[in-house]
């Protein structure tokens, strides 16, 4: 069976980006070793006779995941610079809606990737037990995830074309990061507390919601950041 | 430029009868038997509130339709009207404190509507500095459409939040469904100080627009003679 045109042209910039990604491995293995390093920081600047982990932990988890995104989503358009890869882009005969999902996706599975390696990091150098919660962890990670790399996404496309690009974004992008951040901690700690899921669904349907209406917006809008 | 000076006038009436709205608030309004002398504050906080939240609202709106007609006065209204919410945002963000320190005995609290009231300050700040790092005014122009469409999708997204946190802030008592719970000559003072800061808004984006258009004159007469 083939897929609809628009979804393998999706898949087509996706892939390209992921194989660009493969290929050098010099994106991901920082960014994995930013994310180790931004662990080792709360380690180390925490007491730990006087905070619990479990207290701090769902903070940790975000505000290193923030950050590690926020430096992820430069890369997507940042590619598209050199020898103006990005005209021949906007040149290949397929929807503007096309592009932006494919840079989306593939966002999503490098801060995916990025998320795979902190988790688990997180649970081992503050010894806290994720795998019980792993299911439902992995929902409000992957919500939340969704919600500011679409966000980013489009702004990363909007911020590489202007003088302070890394920075820029990352002044532009955290105040839209900053609400889902907030309703996957507040999701997080009450789950890494052993409570049961019905005590974080209005955090879940926030996240869900808000979701929605940047993926759909963010369709609308990234034309008119790449279009003459 | 008679828009230039429009809106001098127009800033200039409003400054004149704010001070009006200043010796009313102070001398001929009653005082608040719990609060004192720190809710005269609610006279300039709450109508300075209602605009800067109005001005991301407007700058929304004319980010939405200058990416359909591409009119360059849309987008002239829009900057002028983030820079004028910015300064009503700074607005609440000074006079609140003072009101809370004697009220609630803390100058700050992570409540909702603080929270709000710092991301619209966050948000135009962010447009604004996306505007100066953009050169190309037609690129400058679709990119801040897009933030503005952006922020104004926030706003509610944050708005809603505000209603799942325990909340330390007055609740409306103007705008509010059921009839106002303030007494008639405070209303009257409140309403003329709102009246005061719609013509301030006003007379500043007028002047901004103003300001901006001749910028562009400017530029592109430079831009000729380069050329």
């Amino acid at each position: 069976m083939r897929l609809p045109e628009p979804l393998r042209h999706t898949w087509a910039v996706a892939s390209k980006d992921l194989l660009i990604e493969f290929r050098s491995r010099t994106a991901i293995i920082s960014a994995a070793m930013f994310v180790v390093l931004v662990l080792l920081v709360f380690t180390f600047a925490r007491d730990p006779t006087a905070v619990a982990a479990i207290d701090l932990a769902p903070s940790i988890l975000w505000v290193t995941l923030t950050f590690a995104a926020v430096l992820a989503l430069n890369r997507a358009f940042q590619l598209e610079l050199e020898n103006q890869a990005l005209d021949g882009l906007l040149l290949a005969p397929i929807g503007r809606s096309s592009i932006y999902l494919g840079k989306l996706i593939a966002n999503l599975l490098f801060v995916g990737t990025v998320e795979l390696i902190g988790v688990p990091l997180l649970a081992l150098f503050f010894n806290i037990s994720v795998w019980p919660y792993a299911a439902p962890l992995a929902l409000v990670i992957v919500l939340a995830t969704v919600g500011f790399v679409s966000v980013g996404t489009l702004f990363s496309a909007m911020t590489v074309r202007t003088r302070v690009s890394e920075l820029l974004l990352a002044v532009l992008v955290l105040p839209f990061m900053i609400p889902p951040l907030m309703w996957a901690a507040r999701a997080t700690g009450p789950l890494l507390a052993g409570r049961p899921l019905s005590d974080i669904t209005g955090w879940l349907k926030m996240l869900a919601a808000y979701d929605i209406v940047f993926v759909g917006l963010a369709l609308l809008l990234f034309p008119a950041t790449v279009n003459e | 430029m008679r828009l230039l000076r429009a809106g001098r006038w127009i800033t200039g009436i409003a400054l004149l009868l704010l001070a009006g709205v200043y010796v009313r608030a102070l001398a001929y309004t009653p005082m608040e038997r719990m609060q004192g002398m720190a809710q005269k504050i609610f006279y300039l906080h709450v109508p300075a509130a209602i605009w800067a939240e109005t001005a991301m609202i407007l700058v929304g709106l004319a980010s939405v339709f200058y990416l359909f007609l591409k009119d360059p006065r849309l987008d002239r209204f829009a900057a002028a009207s983030a820079e004028v919410g910015t300064v009503f945002a700074c607005v609440i963000l000074t006079t609140g404190p003072i009101w809370g320190k004697p009220i609630w005995g803390t100058w700050w609290s992570w409540d909702a509507r603080l929270t709000l009231t710092l991301f619209l300050f966050l948000l135009y700040m962010g447009y604004m500095l996306l505007r100066g790092a953009v050169s190309d005014p037609g690129e400058r122009a679709r990119f801040a459409a897009v933030l503005g469409i952006c922020g104004m999708v926030l706003v509610p997204f944050i708005h809603f939040s505000v209603y799942m946190f325990r909340t330390l802030h007055p609740m409306p008592i103007v705008l509010k469904p059921s009839t106002p719970s303030l007494p008639p000559v405070m209303l009257a003072t409140w309403l003329m100080s709102l009246g005061v800061f719609s013509l301030l808004y006003v007379g500043f984006v007028i002047q901004r627009y103003a300001l901006s258009y001749l910028r562009e004159q400017l530029e592109a007469a430079g831009e000729a003679r380069n050329a």
